[in-house]
């Protein structure tokens, strides 16, 4: 799998994502910074890390989803090609029109950086397929902003697609308030595009790739998109 | 020219800092304050006196940057 980690000002997490695409993909990524116009030929994924582009002024990813680099990831989306976003990678690609909706302010006002429990719904997409449909994950976040919304069609639409492929859930997969730690409506951690080949995720997954950092549930989503593409090159 | 473009939410969309901001002014003892939403005001400057070209380029700049249509209301006015 040959992929690209975007680098944006004030994003952090970009090195942490490279890390654990090595440990569990086996890809070796190029590191792309926004004034790129072309992504690295022959790319297969590309990954928007997360962090703080451009200190979140404005709203979080809005200025980062104008940068000259997501023209590039527009058109790589729109032939087929996989894209990840993660945390600030989500507000991203929901600012660059490539997922709908919005994250907005936290439902409590609070930054939350703690483990989340996190359903995965589907088990059958190529950011999944490591994972069995219903487990549950617990993956950390660390956001302000991740409060997902939009207009009641998108939601309907979302749910009716299978396109919620992580819900926030009690570590038995129960949903409940208690857990929807940030307010999204429907509990929604993650979500596809239409097409099924961008995937936006408030948690970390590359921050649970090794025994050190006490939990590796996060592998499972690396792992599986390398094997995705193995094979192919 | 002097232009002001205001950002809002969409009415219906939970502001909960807004919300904060009303508790708070409450808790100051503000008399007469029903409720709080909270938005953006961005001050300005467009060269030229073409009015109507400076309103283009200031709907453009919300349209494009400033606001999220799919939460947030803008108006553009020349102020002066």
């Amino acid at each position: 799998m040959k992929s690209a980690v975007l680098v944006f000002p004030g994003i952090n997490r970009e090195r942490d994502m490279a890390r654990a695409l090595r440990l569990c993909a086996g890809s070796d990524p190029a590191m792309v910074w926004h004034t790129e116009t072309a992504l690295p030929a022959g790319t297969d994924l590309v990954v928007l890390p997360g962090g703080f582009s451009y200190g979140d002024y404005l709203r979080c990813g809005a200025i980062a989803a104008r940068s000259p680099v997501m023209d590039a990831v527009r058109a790589f989306a729109a032939s087929g090609g996989l894209v990840l976003g993660i945390c600030n990678g989500f507000q991203i690609l929901c600012e660059a029109g490539l997922l709908p909706g919005v994250l907005m302010r936290n439902a409590g006002l609070k930054f939350i950086c703690k483990d989340a429990y996190i359903r995965v719904e589907r088990a059958d997409t190529p950011f999944t397929r490591g994972y069995d449909a219903g487990q549950v994950i617990r993956v950390p976040v660390a956001h302000g902003e991740g409060n997902y919304m939009a207009d009641s069609e998108t939601i309907a639409r979302l749910e009716g697609d299978g396109r919620i492929v992580f819900r926030y859930t009690a570590p038995d997969g129960a949903l409940s308030p208690d857990w929807n730690m940030n307010g999204s409506i429907y509990a929604i951690a993650g979500i596809l595009n239409e097409r099924g080949n961008v995937l936006g995720m408030m948690p970390h997954p590359e921050n649970h790739v090794e025994d050190l950092m006490g939990c590796t549930d996060g592998r499972g989503l690396f792992a599986g998109l390398g094997r995705h593409f193995s094979g192919r090159h | 020219m002097k232009a002001r473009v205001t950002v809002t939410l969409k009415s219906g969309v939970l502001d909960p800092q807004g919300k904060a901001i009303e508790g708070a002014l409450k808790s100051l003892g503000v008399e007469g304050v029903a409720s709080v939403r909270q938005g953006k005001v961005f001050d300005i400057e467009v060269p030229g006196a073409d009015r109507g070209r400076a309103e283009a380029a200031l709907k453009e700049a919300a349209e494009r940057l400033l606001a999220n249509t799919v939460i947030e209301d803008y108006r553009v006015e020349i102020v002066g």
